[in-house]
């Protein structure tokens, strides 16, 4: 008797578990759905605009017809300004953080400022580009306003996983660094650094994934509208992709005329994000070592 | 000597990482003043633009009204003067353009030369008019009587339901459509992906193996990377097509298609940073739980769940963050529209929307520019109090 009882609350505790999984695994997988769905969309409607001139070639006929180059370059132009300002400070700043840094209070308050920038609206970053780079420092609409903002965008992240890089560096070669003599900048750079070197990279990587994609922060200090020339200096203006993006699929001359510009567009973008995460996780597959975003 | 360099280049070195260091708390500092001090601006700025004033008739008693009861009285919403503090009189409401209903041509003469003489009469014949005049028109020995109109208050900017920055005779600046629009948009996104988003962590933290979740944590880090307005656009010509047939919409513009996006959007930050909490279980207390006869069903929603309530709402708060501050994606699909949102299938406008739409027409440094900033100062507050309370919530699970 007792035992046929159990045998039944175990009958029904294991079809619950069963429904409760099966519930589970069916939403993870619509997670899953949904980003193949975004992503092969924008594939098989995309491929059929790219072709070299598409992406060789200036926009003609009012953005309808012609090519991405412009755009192109102005992203390459404002992914590197923005890494020369935030790779260096970002690492330099992890560094001070995890080796420098003596009192846990400075630590934390770095740490929390960090964490503070990185949760503020990128159109707020945006806002402060265009007061303090544009207006109050007189560069103007220009790449390097553009790179400055999204350079600040870019800089928790990098802080954070270059933080994650060094901290996974045991602390026995710290030590022995030291007891040979060294000095805290030789240990640092000599064996921290090298040790800790691919996983500060996949940050880097990740970061250029980041800015790549931004829009709202280049609006208002760099992004060109229309613009079917190439960049002289860093005071000129560009097109960069995520802008271009909005403005042919939004406010085009001929928004139907220009779909298949804005497919391909977008594809570009996809695929930039594509390589990024290949690349990060192939550089983390090949070092054996996890660096978190979050 | 070697040794002095030595010593010297370490400190020096020690200096510029301090200096690194303190890049990004600088950063915030600058944000916020850089911010506020423009955005507080708004309060100093009279509605009415530069150039133009607001007159009334002498023997009218008013002598001050606010933005929107002069926008009230040119939609005819107002039309006794008793109804705004004054005396018993019908109002007339001028604007330059309606001359020609009073005075011919030949009366103004050719070049308008006699513009402002009859403006000056016309504001002397009627004893209820209220005039918007250009300065330029602006009779020498004006006999009319210039009124204040009274500078926006933190009050109505935050309470005020209408926004038109740039609204004549005077601008309408109140956010409140706006702040609402963006909480609106962000709850109903927050309400969609929080369920997919948790199931989809219980199933990674609990119930895949290691071969499938070393296939969907790339690809649920691949849908954190899609830039935002890759999600705009495929919301613009996927999402908003589709709700517009399924609800039979004159358009497909909505809150909701925006909050579809924006789940979407959030789905990463509530994935990682849920299944991040749920691994933090202690393994002791689930083999208690099993040993004493629990399913692993049972297991997970009366030990695990519960053991991570907190990093389960850190997430969720930090979902509704991302959301809220999303500005291209909202942008694009969400029709824009400032108006107090009462159902999901009416168009809103957000907050960062709105400042993305409109800071590259508003001229700089006035009105318009500076409500803006003041909308950035709304977002940034909103932004930090939910920063703010994710730190408390992990402060207090260590």
């Amino acid at each position: 008797m007792t035992e046929e009882i159990l045998d039944a609350s175990g009958r029904a505790k294991r079809r619950a578990q069963r429904i409760a999984f099966f519930t589970f695994t069916f939403m993870s997988f619509f997670v899953i759905a949904i980003l193949l769905v975004i992503l092969s969309f924008i594939i098989i409607r995309g491929i059929p605009a790219i072709s070299w001139e598409f992406l060789t070639e200036m926009p003609k006929d009012g953005m309808t017809k012609g090519g991405i180059f412009p755009a192109i370059i102005g992203t390459l132009c404002l992914v590197a300004g923005s890494m020369l300002f935030a790779f260096p400070v970002g690492v330099m700043s992890a560094i001070y953080i995890n080796e420098y840094a003596k009192s846990s209070w400075v630590k934390r308050f770095i740490q929390m400022m960090t964490n503070n920038l990185a949760g503020i609206p990128s159109i707020v970053f945006g806002l402060f580009g265009m007061a303090l780079f544009v207006n109050r420092f007189g560069f103007g609409d220009s790449i390097l306003a553009g790179s400055l903002t999204l350079g600040l965008l870019a800089l928790p992240v990098v802080i954070r996983t270059t933080e994650e890089a060094l901290k996974s560096v045991d602390d026995s070669f710290r030590i022995a660094s030291i007891a040979l003599g060294a000095s805290k900048w030789q240990t640092t750079s000599l064996v921290v650094l090298p040790i800790a070197f691919p996983n500060i990279i996949t940050g880097l990587i990740l970061s250029i994934g980041r800015v790549s994609g931004e829009t709202a922060p280049i609006l208002f200090t760099v992004a060109a509208y229309f613009l079917p020339k190439l960049p002289s200096g860093i005071f000129d203006q560009v097109m960069a992709l995520p802008y271009h993006l909005y403005v042919i699929s939004t406010s085009g001359t001929d928004l139907k005329a220009s779909r298949e510009m804005a497919y391909g567009t977008a594809l570009v973008l996809i695929v930039i994000v594509l390589i990024v995460n290949l690349l990060a996780n192939w550089l983390r597959k090949y070092f054996g070592n996890k660096v978190k975003l979050h | 000597m070697n040794t002095s360099f030595k010593k010297f280049k370490e400190t020096l070195i020690e200096g510029l990482l301090m200096i690194s260091g303190t890049v990004t708390s600088l950063t915030v500092l600058l944000i916020v003043f850089f911010l506020f001090s423009e955005g507080i601006g708004v309060f100093s700025e009279s509605p009415v633009e530069a150039g133009y004033s607001i007159a009334l008739n002498k023997a009218n008693t008013v002598t001050a009204l606010s933005a929107e009861q002069v926008k009230n009285i040119y939609d005819k919403k107002i039309t006794n003067w008793q109804d705004a503090g004054g005396k018993n009189e019908a109002i007339i409401a001028f604007r330059m353009d309606d001359i020609d209903t009073y005075y011919t041509e030949d009366e103004l003469g050719s070049s308008f030369e006699h513009l402002p003489e009859k403006i000056n009469e016309l504001i002397e014949k009627n004893p209820g008019i209220i005039a918007f005049v250009s300065d330029k028109y602006k009779a020498k020995e004006f006999n009319g009587k210039i009124i204040t109109v009274k500078n926006i208050n933190p009050k109505s900017f935050l309470g005020g339901e209408q926004w038109f920055p740039t609204a004549e005779p005077a601008a309408q600046l109140g956010a409140l459509p706006l702040i609402l629009g963006t909480l609106w948009v962000s709850f109903c996104a927050i309400i969609l992906a929080l369920p997919l988003g948790l199931a989809t962590a219980i199933y990674m933290a609990e119930i895949a193996n290691d071969k499938v979740r070393n296939v969907m944590k790339p690809v649920i880090e691949l849908l954190a990377g899609i830039p935002s307005v890759v999600y705009g656009f495929f919301g613009l010509v996927v999402i908003v097509p589709l709700i517009q047939d399924v609800f039979n919409l004159p358009v497909g513009e909505t809150a909701l298609s925006g909050s579809i996006i924006l789940g979407i959007m959030a789905l990463p930050t509530i994935i990682t940073i849920s299944e991040d909490a749920l691994r933090t279980t202690p393994k002791a207390m689930k083999e208690a739980s099993l040993a004493l006869g629990a399913t692993n069903w049972q297991t997970i929603y009366k030990v695990i769940i519960p053991y991570s309530v907190s990093g389960i709402s850190a997430a969720a708060i930090l979902g509704i963050g991302r959301a809220v501050g999303e500005t291209m994606a909202v942008l694009m699909v969400t029709g824009n529209a400032s108006v107090i949102p009462h159902t999901i299938l009416e168009p809103v406008r957000t907050i960062p929307a709105t400042i993305a739409a409109e800071l590259g027409e508003a001229p700089q440094g006035g009105m318009h520019f500076k409500a803006l900033f003041a909308l950035g100062c709304i977002l940034f507050i909103i932004t930090l109090i939910i920063n703010l309370s994710v730190e408390f919530i992990s402060a207090k699970r260590k």
